[in-house]
């Protein structure tokens, strides 16, 4: 059982890495309205909107999987955080029609409009999924009672601050995650426009001041995320079970899962070395492959110290019993193992998404290709 | 209490609007993908450039649709825990696992294949892009299995077990969750349904372009296509009809009561065709249940038990606990009192359990466990104040019932009629009010597909599981306020959404139907 739940959490953690990669897509929307020309604009938004859909994927995907695995982290924070979600939600949803609608005539509001509703969902994506994910790191306030369910008028099994998440999106450092999360998607959407994009030489010279600007602004924020993390204290799980608060947890994370430290030094290297390198040498326009996987790693290691070693992945700061492990808030056995087999069909799935972004992103995307096409 | 009911129901108003929302776009998406991907297949057969045109037609609409199917889809996915929290621990063992195979399975596939649909015509092979096109439409369907095995699965929980040390469903076998009956006939029949609502608005709008006469080939074309694809569907959404209500007869008998209006049956029961219910009739009083009605004789013990003379129980006989046999005798069953007594003691004995787990007494521990099993069947009952509670809505169900039925009738001879004028009387296609008919024909299909979604949820309330938690245990602890504030977000969202949506199709039937389409 234990081994499940701890290839669940790993696997949850992949999603989430993941994730924060294609949020490239949102960072990139939030630079829509810094394009020089109409033309530009429209090189920008159909590349992005070759690659919305598998972002949407795997947020879908990511809370699927989160609910299979960790119903009991589900039913907690989705109804706790209420605000929070239903935000995220909203701008999600103006995100996945506005792609297909914003050039159709008969659109009613307008390209403008629909332009807005993209750079609202770069911008307060970003930043709200970075606040839902700080409360792994820094707990939020709420408490559990199953025994709730046999009391007929009230049978309610967890109940949030009253709230409801507000008090998760006004908490400095989950805002700090959540900017350090906007700052890295516009520098990768950046990276992605420069390596999907053939519109001349002074796009690719804005793009990469975009990189420099948004990369040296997002390593100030990780570089203050982290040291934050790493002296904050968090929550751990005794041999008896009961949960306590523990000084400097996630470092104590890093060093006893030496694995998962030098996975995220290898990440922020890989991260840094796109940045630089992208910087620093004129033409060069991978820098997106770097950084991306870079991403990743980064972001799986952390995510991956968030549940491991006795760490209570959503730990409740007023009433620490009713903190979340992955061993407690977890599917039965029997379930997580048929999940497993399920599973094992993801290596497919990345299969066919990279051999069809290969066959479509053969070739940047010029203005010719953008004029004759019918989407975006 | 009062507050507890207000967040009731106004989760459930945020959700069901979600859902109907939502299931004005996935019938279209699920319909139009077979056809466009029909058509291509019939281009990549013989290379006629005409059948290109026309699979490109057709393909901006299912663009178009697809994206709105999947903006309302995510909603609903988060409802499930944003709103119903309670819900999402209780059986978030056995739920959540359909949802996250249809995310690795099907929405992968959608959305990575459907870039190449519209992105790589000129980017991969003719049978790389038709692949990614069936590949597309597999990815649709494989979704709505999933979703539907999940739902079948609220409906009739089956394939689990009460485990109260976590005082939730655990799943002990897959196959039970995935193959059941419900599951089974549910995908089929929303599914083929879908295959009728697509072929509908082909044709319809396959109307409006004769209308326009600049396209006659392409709409004669269109309508070959979907008028077979309609038909099959028609028909075979009418057998799997006859299995649901099989289904529901034995497994949701006060839905089904609901959807007669019965509240006192007999065997030979016959079946209401139309009528009009008494709005003042309550369960256990005297009053007659119609106003007016046309009675099939038999109808209904052959619809829901294919025998003439079976019985068919209405809702006071369920309430009441009561059945009788092909003789005439009573026969006694559980009553609803009886359950809601019996679901009290489970949850009493659940109580027991946890107070026997924290003093680490197993004696205690195991003989609640006992008297947990033994009433668990009935556990969601214990949330209800009255047998009455458990009576679904009788005129919404009962009225779309009937809608759905009529609809279906009319649309099965729509096809038959549409497929006959194509073939052997295509001088008809100058008659315009056989065109308007076709083009109103779209309202008619919507209809009754709305109409079959709330004979399905509305007629199966308060129950989010089928006998094991009503609506009210599942919700979360959030204030009125704040659900009523997103529910009119989602108003606003959905309206700005639906008029959009249907001002570019409008604008994108009128655009094409004034240039020659094989010619462009």
């Amino acid at each position: 059982m234990e081994t499940l739940q701890i290839y669940w959490w790993a696997l949850i953690a992949l999603l989430g890495a993941l994730l924060v990669f294609l949020l490239f897509v949102q960072g990139g929307q939030t630079m829509l309205f810094q394009a020089r020309d109409t033309m530009t604009r429209d090189l920008m938004i159909t590349t992005l909107g070759r690659k919305w859909e598998l972002t949407f994927t795997t947020l879908v995907v990511f809370g699927g999987a989160f609910f299979a695995s960790f119903p009991l982290y589900y039913s907690t924070c989705f109804g706790g955080a209420y605000w929070l979600w239903m935000l995220i939600l909203l701008s999600f949803v103006l995100q996945a029609f506005s792609y297909e609608f914003r050039r159709k005539k008969g659109n009613i509001m307008g390209q403008r409009v629909y332009d807005g509703f993209l750079f609202f969902n770069g911008a307060i994506g970003c930043i709200m999924l970075g606040v839902a994910v700080g409360m792994l790191f820094f707990g939020a306030d709420f408490s559990i009672d199953m025994s709730n369910l046999t009391r007929g008028n009230s049978p309610v099994i967890s109940v949030w601050a009253d709230t409801h998440g507000l008090e998760a999106m006004i908490s400095w450092r989950n805002l700090l995650l959540g900017f350090m999360v906007l700052m890295l998607a516009r520098t990768l959407g950046a990276l992605y426009f420069m390596n999907s994009i053939d519109d001349g030489n002074a796009f690719q010279t804005r793009m990469r001041r975009s990189v420099i600007v948004n990369g040296s602004v997002f390593v100030v924020l990780f570089l203050t995320f982290v040291t934050v993390l790493l002296t904050a204290t968090g929550y751990g799980i005794t041999q008896d079970g009961s949960v306590v608060a523990v000084s400097s947890k996630f470092a104590e994370n890093l060093m006893e899962l030496w694995w998962l430290g030098a996975l995220t030094g290898l990440g922020v290297v890989m991260v840094l070395w796109g940045l630089v390198k992208t910087a620093l040498k004129p033409g060069y326009r991978r820098g997106i492959w770097w950084s991306g996987i870079g991403t990743v790693l980064t972001v799986f290691a952390m995510l991956c110290s968030a549940g491991y070693n006795s760490t209570a992945y959503l730990a409740s700061v007023t009433d620490p019993a009713s903190s979340l492990t992955i061993a407690n808030s977890s599917s039965s056995e029997f379930t997580l193992t048929i999940m497993t087999w399920v599973s094992a069909f993801i290596p497919v799935v990345v299969l066919y998404i990279g051999y069809v972004w290969y066959k479509m992103n053969a070739h940047p995307v010029t203005p010719d290709e953008v004029m004759s096409d019918s989407g975006h | 209490m009062n507050d507890l009911m207000s967040v009731v129901d106004w989760s459930r108003a945020q959700f069901a609007l979600t859902a109907i929302v939502h299931w004005l776009f996935v019938p279209l998406t699920i319909g139009l993908s077979l056809i466009v991907a029909l058509m291509e297949t019939i281009w990549y057969r013989t290379r006629d450039e005409k059948w290109l045109r026309i699979t490109k037609l057709w393909m901006k609409f299912f663009g178009i649709n697809f994206a709105c199917g999947v903006a309302t889809g995510i909603i609903l996915e988060f409802e499930f825990g944003t709103n119903w929290s309670n819900y999402s621990w209780f059986v978030g063992d056995i739920f959540g696992a359909p949802l996250a195979i249809e995310g690795i399975f099907a929405f992968f596939l959608e959305s990575t294949f459907i870039a190449v649909m519209f992105f790589g015509w000129k980017k991969v092979s003719r049978g790389f892009h038709l692949a990614s096109t069936w590949l597309t439409a597999l990815g649709v369907v494989l979704s709505a299995l999933w979703i539907l095995v999940a739902n079948a699965w609220m409906q009739y929980p089956a394939g689990m077990k009460f485990d109260p040390a976590q005082m939730r469903n655990v799943m002990d076998s897959f196959s039970d969750v995935a193959l059941s009956s419900m599951a089974i006939n549910k995908f089929f029949h929303t599914v083929l349904s879908g295959w009728v609502l697509g072929a509908v608005f082909v044709i319809g709008v396959s109307c409006y372009l004769l209308l326009k006469k600049k396209n006659r080939e392409v709409a004669v074309c269109s309508v070959r296509v979907a008028g077979w694809v309609g038909l099959a569907g028609i028909l075979l959404t009418m057998w799997t009809g006859d299995g649901s209500a099989v289904e529901v007869s034995r497994v949701q008998p006060m839905k089904l009561a609901a959807m007669e209006g019965l509240y006192r049956g007999e065997c030979g029961q016959g079946l209401v065709g139309f009528g009009i219910l008494n709005p003042d009739k309550k369960p256990g009083d005297d009053r007659n249940a119609m106003i007016w009605d046309i009675e099939i004789p038999y109808g209904l013990s052959i619809l829901a038990k294919h025998d003439p003379e079976a019985f068919v129980p209405g809702i006071d006989d369920l309430i009441d606990g009561v059945e009788l046999t092909a003789g005439g005798d009573t026969i006694h069953t559980v009553s609803y009192a009886e359950r809601i007594e019996a679901g009290r003691r489970a949850q009493a004995a659940l109580a027991d359990y946890e107070t026997a787990r924290k003093a680490g007494d197993k004696a205690a521990m195991e003989d609640a466990s006992r008297r947990i099993d033994a009433d668990y069947r009935y556990f969601g009952y214990g949330y209800l104040d009255s047998p009455q509670e458990a009576v679904p809505p009788v005129a919404l169900t009962f009225y779309a019932f009937r809608i759905m039925v009529i609809a279906g009738g009319y649309l099965l001879l729509f096809m038959v009629l549409a497929l006959f004028i194509v073939y052997k009387k295509q001088n008809w296609l100058e008659k315009k009010f056989i065109l308007l008919g076709g083009l109103a024909t779209i309202a008619v299909v919507w209809i009754c597909s709305e109409a079959g979604w709330i004979v399905a949820e509305v007629g199966r309330q308060p129950w989010v599981i089928q006998d094991l938690m009503p609506a009210r245990a599942a919700v979360s602890a959030i204030n009125s306020g704040s659900v009523q504030f997103t529910f009119w977000i989602f108003v606003a969202v959905f309206t700005m959404l639906l008029a959009a949506e249907i001002s570019i199709m409008v604008h994108e039937i009128k655009k094409e139907s004034g240039n020659n389409i094989l010619n462009k």
